[in-house]
């Protein structure tokens, strides 16, 4: 690692209505070192990466790359200065090739077009930087983790330096986010600066070299990694000492934080129980928007206390089946049942109704309304319910004192309800969210990924949240990529493989590794097969 | 909590004046450029100015006509705006205001016989349902086959326009009219009662104030919610197990049915009987007067009233002093423009 300072940040301050996201903020960036930038929600890290993006001004500070001071007035000039960021919703042209996204805007110093010589160029710098990649595949054929390659390509194409990842991993599995720590260390041995921001401090410590963390828009501490861990991370972002929280949420933290302590979590033993089911699905097929059959013959049951863990590969037919039990997505052969009626048949309107909370994957995109304040968004579902309205007239004071329930409750952090739900941090959208599907004491909770770019803290509430529903009685369905968070929580784990259920185990029984060779498609006779030889 | 209901009361009032200032900017500078485009053309800007201030407002006489032209903008404004609110990009509020006097006039010609009482209502009722089924082509068009509306609203312009021309010259011709393209006079009785001696302004001019208080309720209202919530976004609509079709069906038809009582208010408030410029150039100014009214009741009430102003005034400014009603024309573009600029001129001072 050599100690050549690419970027460095003085003082930078930006200010949004009612809230300081930076408050003069230094940050030095050396080549050749990935840089990790920590913080709870809402702590400012977004912000001050736009703000070298050039999609904010800030309102003080200055900014330098390779010595020189700059204004980085939009992204164009960011990318002219070799700074390149990969968002978390990707700016990809689905139905073009992977080079023509790359070359999409670029001037190739000839009229024509040579995508030839293009994808050839597209192919070397691939794989200087052995990203895996074809660059002849169209995007809509590309998974998540695949776009996230071309994006970080399409960066180091354009020349990039210095290369801003926010949150890359929150939309990975494990494996794939394995893949992108060996790339980024790749990257980073030739020269390259990364600003890696990230909430899990597992890969923190994996990836980075040195880090900075962030804490209500100051920063609050810089080390190199070797000299710290994750626990004094933890403390840092927390801004206290985790044993002051109370006892079930440090216990979380720390559990989060890799310290290894027993969660306490008493899993249920309702397999054998001759409780009535909450969520009794049979045979289920369901179809993909391609028409293809996405889901074929799943069954299961969840008990009441009952957390039912999924663990899958993205794209095994996940999405599809929580849109089949929700009601968005018709089903083409099989049933599902609530308790005793048979809903199959069920609309979205009748399972909200009937209280069935539904965490969904794509907050940006289904669960909020991101130009619509707080306060609409938290009665998005229920506006219509006898509390937040009486002859088809909105109660706005009952809706005002709702809000204001869920933003004390979950600690989102808001200038005021009255803001736009989409200049709020990612976490406290995700906050939001939750807050508003567990505020209506459901019977059936439905939560795909929940965790998703919460802090640890937020993390740590909403597993015990969880919990105590579990307790209260509810059933759970748990979709998750991430086998830390399901064997944490699941009472009982379906691997989930090509639509079908490969099998139903008991927590006690599974163990990460045959779970991990599962969800990539082996069964449960030849896992013991091959250790029994 | 009353912390934070009185937070939101501090904050409304912000957010108020950044709603009303760009407004007001569009608006002076679209009078400047108007100003300088009359210096260059060798007018004094400020005579022309005096001429059509006093043209809107000069005497009660120009004051109430400015209220009675202020009437039709009004309701077309808030017609169009409930479309707009929903993403639905309704251009055809003339043809349906066409529909509604169409319908409204043949119920009161061919039902002459029965009591003002009873033909009021129903002429009314008449006019809604004819707005409401020209529009309602339009959103089930696009509801159930995703036909652009901005396409079908106004080929639906167009076939009324037409259809206008060809019933005040065919079927439903003045006998008696010299053979001008217009309909019979309907029963005097029938005529909407004046709420000013000596004023052409009548009980439509109330109507359209009861209008917009049933907008602000209809925007406090689930209806209005769940319409903000189809036009912010399809996908969390469905999502959230709203009906979308229909709410697109449904805020169409409410849509037309207000631009057909805006004919229905022409036919017997103004003209008493159907002529051909019934119309003209209304659906445009619906919707820049929505627009500056930032598709907000109590907005559209100011911007309406603004525009009427500016149109009585700059007929007066013609006749008085001959400047060209296009004039008028030009402000009105340049308004346009500077409301579709402002969202990016704003959004770009913003960040
Ligand atoms: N465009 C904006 N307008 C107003 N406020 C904003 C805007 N963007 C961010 N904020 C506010 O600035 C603060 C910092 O937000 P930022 O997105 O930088 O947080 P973050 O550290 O990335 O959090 P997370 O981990 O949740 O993604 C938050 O309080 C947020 O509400
Ligand atoms: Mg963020």
């Amino acid at each position: 690692m050599t100690n050549d300072i690419s970027v460095q940040m003085k003082g930078v301050t930006k200010r949004f209505p009612g809230v300081l996201a930076n408050d003069h903020i230094d940050l030095t960036l050396h080549a050749g070192e990935v840089h990790g930038l920590l913080g709870e929600n809402g702590a400012g890290k977004s912000t001050l990466m736009n703000v070298l993006f050039g999609l904010y001004t800030p309102d003080e500070g200055e900014i330098l790359v390779n010595g020189q001071p700059v204004a980085i007035t939009s992204p164009a000039t960011a990318i002219s200065l070799g700074i390149g960021m990969v968002h978390q919703h990707f700016k990809l042209v689905r139905p073009f090739t992977v080079t023509e996204n790359i070359i999409l805007g670029l001037d190739e110093g000839s009229p024509l077009l040579d995508l030839k010589a293009a994808e050839r160029r597209v192919a070397e710098v691939a794989e200087q930087y052995a990203i895996n990649v074809d660059p002849r595949a169209l995007i809509h054929d590309l998974s998540v983790g695949q776009q996230q390659r071309v994006e970080i390509l399409n960066s180091l194409y354009r020349g990039a330096n210095v290369l801003i990842l926010d949150e890359p991993t929150a939309v990975l599995t494990p494996q794939e986010a394995d893949d992108l720590i060996v790339t980024l260390r790749g990257m980073a041995e030739q020269g390259k600066s990364i600003l890696f921001i990230s909430h899990k401090l597992e890969e923190v410590m994996k990836v980075t070299d040195r880090v900075t963390v962030l804490r209500g828009g100051r920063k609050v501490f810089e080390a190199l990694t070797k000299d710290t861990d994750k626990q004094q991370l933890a403390r840092e972002m927390i801004g206290r000492q985790i044993s002051d929280l109370e006892r079930d949420e440090s216990a979380f933290v720390m559990a989060l934080a890799g310290a290894g302590e027993d969660l306490g979590i008493e899993h249920h033993d309702v397999g054998s129980s001759q409780k009535q089911a909450i969520l009794t699905v049979s045979d289920l097929h369901v179809k993909d928007d391609r028409d293809l059959t996405a889901v074929r013959g799943m069954s299961f049951v969840i008990h009441p206390g009952e957390i039912l863990g999924i663990a899958g590969v993205d794209g095994n037919g996940q999405r599809e089946l929580v849109e089949a039990i929700t009601g968005q997505r018709p089903i083409e052969q099989g049933q599902v049942w609530l308790e005793e009626t048979e809903t199959t048949k069920w609309s979205t309107r009748d399972y909200i109704n009937h209280n069935v909370a539904v965490i969904t994957e794509d907050r940006q995109k289904e669960g909020l309304v991101l130009e619509f304040n707080l306060l609409r968004n938290a009665v998005l579902k229920i506006f219509d319910r006898p509390s937040f309205s009486k002859n088809k007239l909105l109660k706005f004071n009952a809706i005002d004192d709702f809000t204001g329930k869920l933003i004390d409750g979950f600690n989102i952090s808001t200038p005021n309800p009255q803001v736009e739900v989409g200049t709020l941090s990612g976490g406290n959208q995700q906050k939001l969210i939750l807050a508003r599907e567990l505020s209506q004491s459901p019977s059936l909770i439905i939560a795909n990924k929940p965790k998703r770019g919460l802090d640890i803290g937020a993390a740590a509430y909403v597993h015990q949240k969880l919990d105590d529903e579990r307790k209260r009685g509810t059933a759970i369905l748990l979709i998750s990529g991430d086998l830390d968070e399901l064997f944490a929580l699941s009472d009982r784990l379906l691997v989930m493989y090509e639509g079908q259920v490969l099998g139903i185990l008991p927590i006690e029984n599974a163990d990460i590794e045959s779970i991990g060779l599962m969800m990539a498609g082996s069964s449960r006779s030849e896992i013991a097969s091959n250790r029994s030889s | 909590m009353t912390a934070i209901s009185e937070q939101i009361r501090h904050i409304k009032w912000r957010a108020i004046w950044r709603q009303v200032y760009p407004a007001a900017l569009s608006l002076i500078l679209a009078l400047v450029i108007g100003g300088l485009l009359l210096l260059v053309s060798g007018r004094d800007p400020i005579a022309a100015y005096q001429s059509l201030l006093s043209g809107a407002f000069g005497s009660s006489n120009r004051f109430t006509e400015t209220l009675v032209k202020m009437t039709p903008f009004l309701i077309l404004a808030i017609s169009v705006s409930i479309s707009f609110r929903c993403g639905i990009w309704n251009i055809g509020a003339e043809g349906q205001l066409i529909l509604g006097a169409v319908a409204s006039t043949w119920v009161a010609l061919s039902f002459s016989f029965l009591p003002p009482l009873i033909i009021l209502p129903l002429t009314m009722i008449a006019g809604i349902i004819g707005g409401a089924l020209w529009s309602g082509i339009a959103g089930v068009l696009k509801a159930y086959f995703n036909a652009n509306e901005v396409i079908t609203t106004s080929m639906l312009n167009f076939i009324a326009v037409y259809l206008l021309a060809f019933l005040v010259n065919g079927p439903l011709k003045d006998p008696e009219g010299f053979n001008f393209p217009q309909s019979a006079l309907i029963d005097s009785s029938f005529e909407l009662p004046r709420l000013l001696e000596g004023s052409r302004l009548n009980i439509a001019f109330i109507v359209a104030l009861i209008l917009v208080v049933a907008a602000i309720m209809y925007w406090r209202s689930t209806v209005g919610f769940r319409t903000e919530i189809v036009g912010a976004s399809r996908r969390v609509a469905r999502h959230i197990g709203l009906n979308v079709n229909w709410t697109i069906v449904l805020v169409t038809l409410i849509s037309g049915g207000l631009a057909g009582l805006a004919g229905w208010g022409e036919i017997f408030g103004l003209h008493f009987r159907l002529i051909e410029a019934i119309a003209i150039g209304m659906g445009s100014l619906a919707v820049v007067v929505a627009l500056l009214g930032e598709l907000h009741p109590i907005g559209m009430v100011v911007s309406a009233f603004l525009f009427a102003a500016l149109v009585v005034g700059g007929n007066a400014m013609e006749r008085s002093a001959g400047v060209p009603f296009a004039l008028v024309d030009v402000i009105q573009g340049v308004i346009i423009l500077l409301i579709l600029a402002r969202s990016y001129i704003f959004r770009a001072r913003a960040s």
